[in-house]
């Protein structure tokens, strides 16, 4: 006994001694402050200002990306010039390999990996260090407001170049001190779909006019919701079906000087959502589970939902049919029936931002990408055209919506339209880097309140102790 | 016949029936699972969503194909690196845990007792407390994307251990441990021909148990590899369900789920076999 | 006498020559993490998005702020409630059904059959375990549509919205996967006895009752020693199963809660410090509670 404590003291110093030499090494810079406008990065600048060649002579010769899907992967095979599959899962730009490193989100696996490798950046070899990664808005400014981040306008794109994407999709990746640091190819405003049949039954119009001057704002909302009541529909599915319009309007930031503010408007949208359960103005479904998607189809009778652009052309189109093998046209269960407006707030739901890694040594292609998926019109329109995204072009998407273009899902509605009215009077100017974990906490301790399991004041009390569990930064 | 007799045999008969209804009844419940999986991986993802059917749909083979169609999943090669890894993990788990069990079982030494301890000790460490600090140190080795971090740790497996440990107590007495020596065969190639032998039912059970559990593994393997020739199923399915709101497809993640059962349930038929067929019942009478 | 004294001699250093791997692996991959964990428990240590606080010593502070919040009571509770509500069902079917099938007499036709499938529940993955539970306990699933249409509920229960709906189905489902693994444990040991026991015991005329209580019960001790043991470790460590199904919430109001849940909120937000300090509170608990369960049974038998 006396012998093996001495081994295992011998062996806890060593161990100690060795994680002390280990936590040394992981002295990493802070964020925020001083960022350096270094030579390299000037020269960055002016280099991008011109056209440049992708992979110019004097870049690093394999490319990594990091993202959770294929998606970009699949826009960039699709429409960037260049890009040969090498059908391994690689593929080459010119003489650069593309390496797409992609660990799926479950788990936090995703960032968990990112933030590993960004922290290993400076000392990684040249060949293995990140160059582009795609993160999400409800976490981008966890990575913008870093150095390990750089600015778009060090990479060599302009404000000039931008100058046709949304505001809101560069509010989402603007740093504290007002320097933009990612791009996207998607906007994704948010408007409310309803059945027109329903519409009719409880106003007598279905017009997405008429029904728009309804609900215009929450209190008429409200009042809807009672006479969808009366006649046997639910106003929405869930819990979380306004959750959105609310969180996308915010006084103020969630988290002020290191404090977790809870916005009157979070508690309104509480107060409205504790009602609608009361009343029965919804069926008490979570987002993405069963009832929810049901509510959704044909046997439903939920009058709307809050959908962004995917949303409507996708995954509401899909459950509206009846039989999922049939085409998906009037007549298969309630295609045809949906239409939609503005509702009450301007909202957005969904994206994904590409942002250049410092350290990297392809800027110019970097740059590139970024041009050619976000910011080229032509190229843009071609995915609006092909895939149905609502693309982040202001002119395009002008353009489609001033076409003639109907869709048949919405019973011939032209809701390009309403998308492009609707995306720039979102407003992400009070986006935290803390805005995924605490939408997330909020929702989900607010639950057990409607529920009827804990008081409104415990929800709040178990969504503060839990957000600070989660973010030991913060107070409250 | 006697009256005692023919007694015991009604009251064995009434055992016997409620036997078999409490064990069909735990079948299906058990087989249920599987048959909705299956069910899943036919059915459409927009119909999936849509709530719980005991019907097949039309959907099989476009979700197979789907799921084969999909360059950034290959998916046979996830089921090969899931077979090397928990294949590997389970073999060297069962060995060196039981080379480890032996020597506390079969030797006297100074600070056994104490050895022992330490093991019972850190068997109850959870594996989360170290997971992250495990995998920054793999990166500091250059571990990630190699199969190191996720096999050899198998060999100190202080679980497998204790159960190996506890049957040696049961089934392997002294006297067979004499009787090798006597024999004169050294100690290691006794341990590889005699004892290894009798430890089959033991070592299949763990070996099971040890190969579900690495098979089906996600969150360490997710962290150490991310090359896609190297990554395994369980990554792979978690990916499918990471997919965008365009790709997003149930079906083909019930499908990769029913395709990644097959394989443990073939190597659980095959092992089981072992167990049931009870090697040990001779080897201890002597 | 004297020969066997050299015997042991010589046979000794087999003894640690058999403990080298075990030890070298263990010290490399798990030693290593384990103490650096146990050692931040003492450094305020955390990532705060991608900057890292610290390390700065803090003493026990982060000790003092666990038992100062008092949540860990209330996870402890929840755990064993949850392990609880699994395990009773849990053993004594198994040792039923291990008791059927090594019985000689019963003669269970179809037994590798029955054996074979009620392990099959364990070899599904957790996550995919919980998705069927998702579909057959929603509001509009399968089992709610059942009670209402024979007439026992007037609506769907609301399962995951209620405390015992949640802890109820978390025990369903540890009990589902892991009863034919506790069942094969068994098994295993009875098999290991020696079936000559059996028979001599029925040649007396011993019922099969007598025969499981007088025999294969103290033999099977060693191995129902390490069912407990090893249960009330999976117990206390019961993570992925509530983790999956709330989605790390542990929904409705924590009460589905366990301790690895909120060490792993710790570890979420990589706080190397507070998940340090909850480690080793969650080593002791546990190694002080096996090892006593463990030297009571193991004393008993002696």
């Amino acid at each position: 006994m006396k012998k093996f404590r001495k081994i295992l003291a011998i062996m806890l110093v060593l161990v100690m001694a060795f994680s002390m030499a280990a936590c040394k090494g992981n002295d990493t810079p802070t964020t925020g402050g001083d960022a350096t406008p270094t030579a390299e990065a000037t020269q960055g600048a002016t280099q991008g200002a011109e056209a440049t060649e992708p992979a110019a002579a004097e870049e690093g010769k394999v490319f990594n990306i990091y993202c959770w899907n294929d998606e970009f992967q699949r826009r960039v095979k699709a429409y960037y010039p260049g890009y040969v599959d090498n059908g391994d899962g690689t593929g080459k730009i010119g003489d650069v390999t593309v390496n797409w490193i992609i660990t799926p989100s479950d788990d936090n696996a995703y960032q968990n990996k990112l933030d590993e490798a960004l922290l290993a950046q400076e000392n990684a070899a040249t060949d293995e260090k990140l160059d582009l990664f795609l993160i999400e808005a409800d976490y981008a400014l966890k990575y913008v407001n870093t150095d390990y981040t750089m600015s778009v306008a060090d990479l060599g794109l302009s404000a000039d170049d931008m100058k046709d994407q949304y505001e809101y999709t560069k509010d989402i990746v603007t740093d504290p001190n007002g320097v933009v640091k990612g791009t996207t190819w998607q906007a994704t405003p948010g408007l409310f779909a309803y059945r027109r049949s329903i519409a009719k039954d409880v106003f007598g119009t279905d017009d997405p006019v008429e029904v728009q001057k309804r609900l215009s704002n929450w209190d008429d909302f409200n009042k809807i919701a009672e006479e969808m009541k009366a006649k046997g529909y639910t106003m929405l599915s869930g819990y979380d079906d306004s959750y959105r319009t609310f969180s996308n309007n915010m006084s103020g930031p969630w988290v002020q000087d290191g404090k977790i503010v809870v916005d009157d408007n979070m508690m309104k949208w509480v107060d409205q959502t504790k009602e609608f359960t009361d009343k029965g103005y919804n069926n008490k479904t979570s987002l993405w589970g069963d009832a929810w998607s049901s509510d959704q189809g044909p046997d439903g009778k939920t009058f709307g939902f809050f959908y962004s652009t995917w949303g409507i052309n996708f995954t509401l189109m899909g459950y509206s049919l009846a039989d999922s093998n049939a085409a998906a046209e009037v007549g298969n269960g309630i295609y045809g029936d949906w239409a939609v407006c503005e509702g009450p707030s301007p909202f957005y739901w969904g994206g994904t931002w590409i942002c250049g890694a410092t350290g990297t040594d392809n800027k110019s292609l970097i740059r590139d990408i970024m041009y050619t998926l976000t910011c080229d019109a032509a190229t843009m329109k071609k995915i609006t055209e092909v895939e149905q995204d609502y693309t982040n072009n202001k002119a395009a998407m002008e353009e489609i919506a001033n076409s003639d273009f109907q869709s048949a899902f919405l019973g011939g509605q032209n809701h390009i339209k309403l998308f492009a009215a609707a995306a720039p009077k979102i407003d992400m100017s009070n986006i935290s880097p803390y805005d995924q974990g605490l939408n997330e906490d909020f929702q989900t301790y607010f639950k057990d309140y409607f529920d009827g399991i804990v008081t409104k004041d415990e929800a709040l009390q178990n969504f503060y102790k839990n957000a600070i569990i989660k973010y030991p930064e913060l107070s409250y | 016949m006697t009256e005692k007799e023919k007694r015991e045999l009604s009251s064995l008969r009434i055992r016997r029936i409620f036997g078999y209804i409490f064990l069909i009844l735990l079948t299906v419940v058990c087989l249920f699972s599987f048959y909705i999986l299956l069910i899943n991986s036919t059915r459409n993802h927009v119909d999936i969503q849509k709530g719980f059917s005991p019907l097949p749909g039309k959907g099989f083979a476009r979700n197979f194909n789907n799921l084969m169609d999909n360059p950034n999943l290959p998916v046979f090669r996830g089921l090969l690196n899931s077979f090397i890894i928990a294949a590997s993990s389970a073999v060297l788990t069962t060995y060196f845990s039981s080379l480890t069990a032996y020597a506390i079982h079969a030797y006297d030494f100074k600070g056994k007792k104490a050895i022992f301890t330490f093991i019972l000790v850190i068997m109850m460490v959870p594996t989360q407390v170290s997971a992250l600090g495990f995998v920054s140190l793999m990166r500091e080795w250059k571990l990630i994307n190699t199969y190191v971090p996720l096999i050899v740790p198998a060999i100190a497996a202080p679980i497998v251990f204790f159960y190996l440990k506890q049957y040696m107590e049961s089934s392997l007495p002294m006297e067979i441990i004499e009787a090798a020596r006597i024999d004169g065969s050294p100690e290691f190639r006794a341990f590889n021909t005699i004892i290894l032998p009798i430890m089959k039912p033991a070592i299949a059970v763990q070996a099971i148990f040890s190969f579900t559990a690495s098979w089906n593994n996600y969150f360490i393997p997710s962290l150490i590899l991310d090359k896609k020739d190297m990554k395994t199923l369980p990554i792979l399915i978690a990916q499918l369900r990471s997919a965008d709101f365009l790709k997003f497809d149930l079906g083909q993640v019930y499908m990769l789920i029913a395709l990644s059962i097959f394989p443990v349930i073939i190597v659980y038929l095959f092992l089981s076999k072992s167990i049931v067929q009870g090697v040990a019942l001779g080897s201890v009478k002597g | 006498m004297l020969k066997k004294k050299t015997s042991c001699v010589k046979y000794t250093k087999w003894g640690y020559i058999f403990l080298i791997p075990f030890f070298l692996v263990y010290t490399v991959f798990s030693l290593i993490p384990l103490i650096s964990t146990f050692y931040n428990s003492f450094f305020e240590n955390y990532m705060s998005g991608l900057s890292h606080i610290g390390p700065t010593f803090v003493g026990i502070e982060n000790f003092k702020r666990i038992f100062s919040e008092g949540d860990m009571l209330i996870y402890t509770k929840n755990t064993l409630i949850m392990w609880a509500l699994g395990f009773v069902p849990q053993i004594i079917v198994s040792l039923l059904l291990a008791a059927w099938f090594t019985d000689v007499r019963l003669k269970l036709k179809g037994a590798t059959f029955f054996k074979t499938i009620i392990y099959m529940p364990n070899l599904i993955m957790a996550s995919a375990f919980s998705m069927l539970f998702f579909n057959l306990f929603s509001d509009i699933g399968p089992i709610n549509d059942i009670l209402v249409d024979v007439g026992i509920l007037s609506e769907p229960f609301r399962f995951l919205s209620n405390v015992n709906g949640t802890r109820g189905l978390i025990a369903l489902m540890n009990f589902l996967m892991w009863f034919g693994n506790t069942t094969i444990l068994l098994m295993a040991g009875m098999m290991g006895i020696d079936t000559a026991l059996f028979e001599a015991a029925e040649v007396d005329g011993a019922k099969s009752l007598q025969i499981f209580r007088l025999i294969t019960m103290p033999l099977l001790k060693p191995i129902f020693v390490y069912v407990v043991i090893t249960s009330l470790i999976g117990g206390v460590q019961m993570f992925d199963v509530p983790q999956i199904l709330t989605n790390g919430n542990g929904s409705p109001n924590n009460s589905t809660m366990t301790l690895i849940m909120y060490l792993n909120k710790h570890l979420f937000s990589k706080n190397y410090g507070m998940a340090g300090a909850l480690s080793v509170i969650l080593f002791f608990f546990t190694a002080i509670l096996s090892l006593l369960v463990y030297f009571k049974i193991s004393k008993k038998e002696n």
